[in-house]
This record gives C-alpha cells, structure tokens and sequence, in this order.
C-alpha cells in the first residue's frame, strides 16, 4: 500500500471506501427521497415527495382496532393544510391510514373506492377484508416499485378479518406489509412504538379504554416532539358489534391537551 | 329438435327467439356419463360415473379439482373441460396471489359464466361444449352450481347431468328435506345411491350383486376439509356403507331379474339400446 512514502488508493474507477455507491444514470442517487426516472425522450420525472402527512398509529385490542392520525398535510416544512382527514372508512370492515405523500394516497385511494363500489355491483353481501386489502396493496406498491415508479405512501391497514378476528397491517412504499397489534409511520415509529410496546400486557390484549389511553398520550408525545405534527387528530375504530355486524367509523377531530405551563420554567427564552 | 335453417351459425337467432346452436350445444352434456353433485349443511360431494371407453384404456377424468376450496365434475367434451379447469385454476391462483384468500365461489360462477357467454356470442368461436358441476366451499358455505354450455349458472340444493341423469334427479328430490342434516358419511352414501340408478340397465343387472366394483369417482369439500378426489379404499368403504344404508332396494332389483328367461353364455343376447357414438373424444359411454 505504500510505496515510495505515498498512500495508494485502494482501488480506482469505484466509489470510495464508506460512500454510498452513486449507480450510474442517477442524479443525486444517495438520498432516496429525490429519485428521479429518466426515460428516452430526456424528460425527468421526480417522485419525490411533495404534500405529505407525518405520522399514522395503528393499535389492535380486543375487540377491534384503532388507528389514529393528525389532521395536517404538510408541504415541505409549511403547515399548509391543517384540517385534512388522513384516516379512511373504506368499507364495513376496514379503516385505512395514509401517511406520505398525500397525492399517492389520494390516487390510490381512488383505486380502492373503485374496489368497492366493484364489490357493490355484485350485490352478493361479500364485502372486502382487510388482510386481502393489504395483501393486494403490497402486490400493487411492490410492483411500482419495482419499476421505479414508486407510490411514496406508508399506510396502516386495520379491520375485521374473518371470524370477526381484529386484523392491522402496515405496508410501506416498497411493498414490505408487516402485521402486529401495533403499526406506525413515519415518527410514530420511533416515538410510539416504544410507548405502546411497553405498555402491553404479556397474556392478553389491550382494552378499548386502555387503546385509546395510548392513542391519546401518543398523539401528545408526538405533538411535542414532531415538528411536522398539529395538536388535532382523528382516530378511526373498527370493532366488532355482535357476530354479524361492525362498528366502523372515523372520529374526531379531538385535539391534544397541550400543556406549555412548564414553559415558564426554562430558562434562555 | 332437427335441422333447420337457423341453426347454421350461433349468431343467428331463430324467428321463435332461440339460438339452435346454444342449444345444440346443450346436448352434448346429455351424451355425457351422469355426475352427480349434493351438499349438506358442512360439506359439498360430487359423485362421477367413470366407465371406461373399451376395456383396454383407463376411464375418463370426470372430477378435476381447482383449488383447496373448490372442484368440479364435468360431462360433455373432456377437451373443453380441460380448457375451462385451466382457466378456473388460474383466476383462483391470481386472486390467491392478490388478495391472500380464496375465490368466493358465486363471484367465481359469475366470471366464469361471463368468459363461456363470449363464446355464444361471435361468429368465430363455437360454445363450450362442457356441462360442470361445481362444489366448493367458502365463508358463505358449501355451494353446488350447475354451469351450462349456455353460459347459465345455478347455484342447486342438489343437482345432476348427463345420460341417463334422471333417475338420479329423482332419488335426489325425493330425499332432498334430509340433505341439510347429513353428516359427512350419510352425505357421500346418498350421492353413491343416487348415482346407481343412472348406470346402463345391463350394468345395473350385472353389478347387483357386488357394488363394490361400481365404476365411480367421489370427491367433497367442505369445513375443515379442503377438496379432496377419494381413493380407491375409500371409495370401496362408502360404496359397501351405501350397500348397508340401501339393503332393501338390491332386493327388488333381484326380483326383477329373476322375471328374465335365463341367458346363455357370458353376454346377453340382446344388447338393448344403447347411447349413440360420437367421433369427438368425450366421457362416454
């Protein structure tokens, strides 16, 4: 390695030894937020994201599940749309949450309410679940990804399964879909997660009281430390009523109880 | 029904209002082995009658299975048949792959009936001509449809087709009020039974006196139990309970031959009627 006292490179034409490799035809290939498509005619795409919505929390109890997000779409860092909607009735038996680029979830979206009014038409009391609907959204978000064409959408999927089983899914832009009693996006994940993993009981699930508990401090600890969260959310639940029939709706909005007294206190302000 | 000037073409419609060549269609599952399909309240059987065409070749597939919940029974031209299970595996494979549950089976009925409709419809493509019985089980419960070269499908209590199809249709409205109580085995005895009165008179007289060589092909789904064609041994099991179930009806059957002047020989002399033969490979006789 070294000769005549001058370090030699390791190799040469390659990318330097701890850099993230730039593939050639890409621009700016390191970040995968900005990935840009070029195709023959020399026009570039950008499918970064534009309008988005931070954080979704999806929790399982015993009955049913609750999927809470704030009613802010952001546009860079302007908080541009504060009264948006983000979680989804779909149909009697899932409730869908949309974080990411709230384009993304507009358009597929569309697709789903396609899909059920689909399943209307036929008329034959088969209504869609939510395993199936996560499994077809993994196909459908994998296989644009896998064209480089991706959906940049993180979405919590939760309903009544078969057997009036509570069912909740997340499935993110590259169409990895993971099931548990607790999905989040974006900050959610490294903020509630925690929270709520902690707070489950070893040997059963959680309460509707003790979900919604945990959805409310959540939506507080977000609040506090995501600077692209608001202080309003909605949450939607989906619970089993009795053997035949749902309870399937989205409430809200509730508004976090914001404590800034402590402010006082801090001194350098 | 005989020839006439509006049969040339299936895109033409006759003066009554009828398709002749829909129709003609219809007949082929008549010349079809009889297939019997009934359900209870847990589970859907299917009964095939699968004599082989000589005695030197194996007998025709009757039953094809499709999916874990779902199978069907055909009668009519095997070819076609094998078409269409292709194609019924193939959407139950996708909509596994897509949505990670099976077809609903009504939904699946509704699919198909629409792809066997196109066929009705052009001058180039002639219909299926294949008539199916499909047994399946879904959330919604064990499902038999009869599905007709006419693109109809019916979703049946219980149904049957083919040759000779009627006495089997008979024996099943007649005990239909007890088929919603059945268990598993009562449920396969009274396919077996109503598929015996469908078998060609000389083979009924000879094969009375040991059923267990009745040439059938049995298969269910249902809870629990994913579609499944039964073996030879099971088989033999419900075609001997069958037996025990029905000891008074192979009495009167014997009275009957005893009537008939003794025959000489190993064959009898008068071969009676028999089913007409047809150039295109079906599951005859």
């Amino acid at each position: 390695m070294f000769n005549n006292g001058i370090v030699q490179p390791l190799w040469y034409n390659g990318p330097s030894p701890g850099q993230f490799y730039n593939f050639p035809g890409y621009a700016n290939n390191g970040n995968m937020k900005q990935c840009h498509e070029t195709n023959n005619s020399d026009s570039t795409r950008s499918t970064a994201m534009i309008t988005t919505g931070s954080s979704v929390l999806g929790i399982k109890f015993d009955q049913g599940v609750l999927i809470a997000a704030d009613t802010l779409v952001s546009y860079g860092s302007l908080s541009r749309f504060q009264n948006i909607d983000r979680i989804f009735k779909i149909n009697d038996n899932i409730i869908m949450g949309g974080g990411g680029d709230f384009a993304d979830i507009q358009s597929i979206m569309r697709s789903i309410d396609q899909k059920m009014i689909e399943d209307q038409c036929y008329a034959d009391n088969i209504a869609m679940r939510p395993k199936a609907l996560a499994t077809w959204m993994t196909r459908v978000l994998y296989n644009r990804r896998s064209r480089m064409n991706p959906l940049f959408i993180d979405v919590v999927i939760g309903g009544i399964d078969e057997n009036n089983e509570p069912y909740l899914a997340n499935v993110d832009l590259r169409g990895r879909a993971f099931s548990d009693y607790v999905v989040s996006t974006g900050f959610a994940r490294h903020l509630a997660l925690p929270l709520v993993r902690e707070k489950k009981p070893a040997d059963r699930d959680f309460t509707l009281e003790e979900a919604s508990e945990l959805i409310r401090q959540c939506m507080e600890v977000l609040y506090y430390r995501d600077t692209k969260n608001s202080s309003q959310y909605t949450v939607g639940v989906c619970k089993v009523k009795d053997s035949t029939s749902n309870q399937c709706d989205v409430e809200g909005p509730f508004q976090v109880d914001e404590k800034w007294s402590f402010a006082k206190m801090v001194k350098g302000y | 029904m005989f020839r006439n000037q509006y049969d040339s073409d299936v895109t033409i419609w006759s003066p009554q209002g009828r398709l002749h060549q829909v129709e003609y269609a219809m007949e082929a599952v008549k010349l079809g082995t009889a297939t019997v399909g009934l359900k209870s309240a847990d589970y859907a059987v299917l009964v095939a009658l699968c004599k082989p065409p000589s005695e030197l070749s194996t007998s025709q597939r009757k039953i094809f299975s499709i999916d874990d919940h779902l199978g069907i029974s055909i009668a009519g031209i095997t070819a076609d048949a094998r078409v269409l299970s292709r194609y019924l595996r193939s959407e139950c494979l996708s909509y596994k792959h897509a949505y990670a549950a099976s077809y609903p089976v009504s939904r699946l009925m509704t699919n198909l009936g629409n792809k066997m409709q196109a066929t009705t419809q052009r001058y180039d493509r002639r219909p299926y001509g294949v008539g199916m019985l499909v047994a399946g089980y879904d959330d919604k419960g064990p499902h038999i449809y009869q599905v007709m070269p006419s693109a109809n499908s019916f979703s049946c209590k219980a149904m049957s087709i083919g040759s000779r199809s009627q006495s089997a249709r008979t024996y099943l409205e007649r005990h239909l009020a007890s088929f919603k109580q059945c268990s598993k085995d009562e449920i396969l005895c009274h396919g077996i039974q109503a598929i015996r009165g469908s078998l060609p008179s000389e083979e009924a007289a000879k094969k009375e006196e040991s059923l267990a060589q009745l040439n059938i092909c049995v298969a269910i789904v249902g809870k629990n139990q994913p579609f499944k064609i039964l073996t030879e041994e099971e088989n033999t099991k419900y075609l001997n309970m069958a037996d025990e179930l029905a000891g008074s009806v192979i009495h009167l059957k014997s009275d009957d031959d005893d009537d008939q002047p003794p025959q000489g020989g190993d064959e009898p002399a008068e071969p009676g009627p028999s089913d007409p033969l047809v150039d295109v490979p079906m599951d005859l006789p």
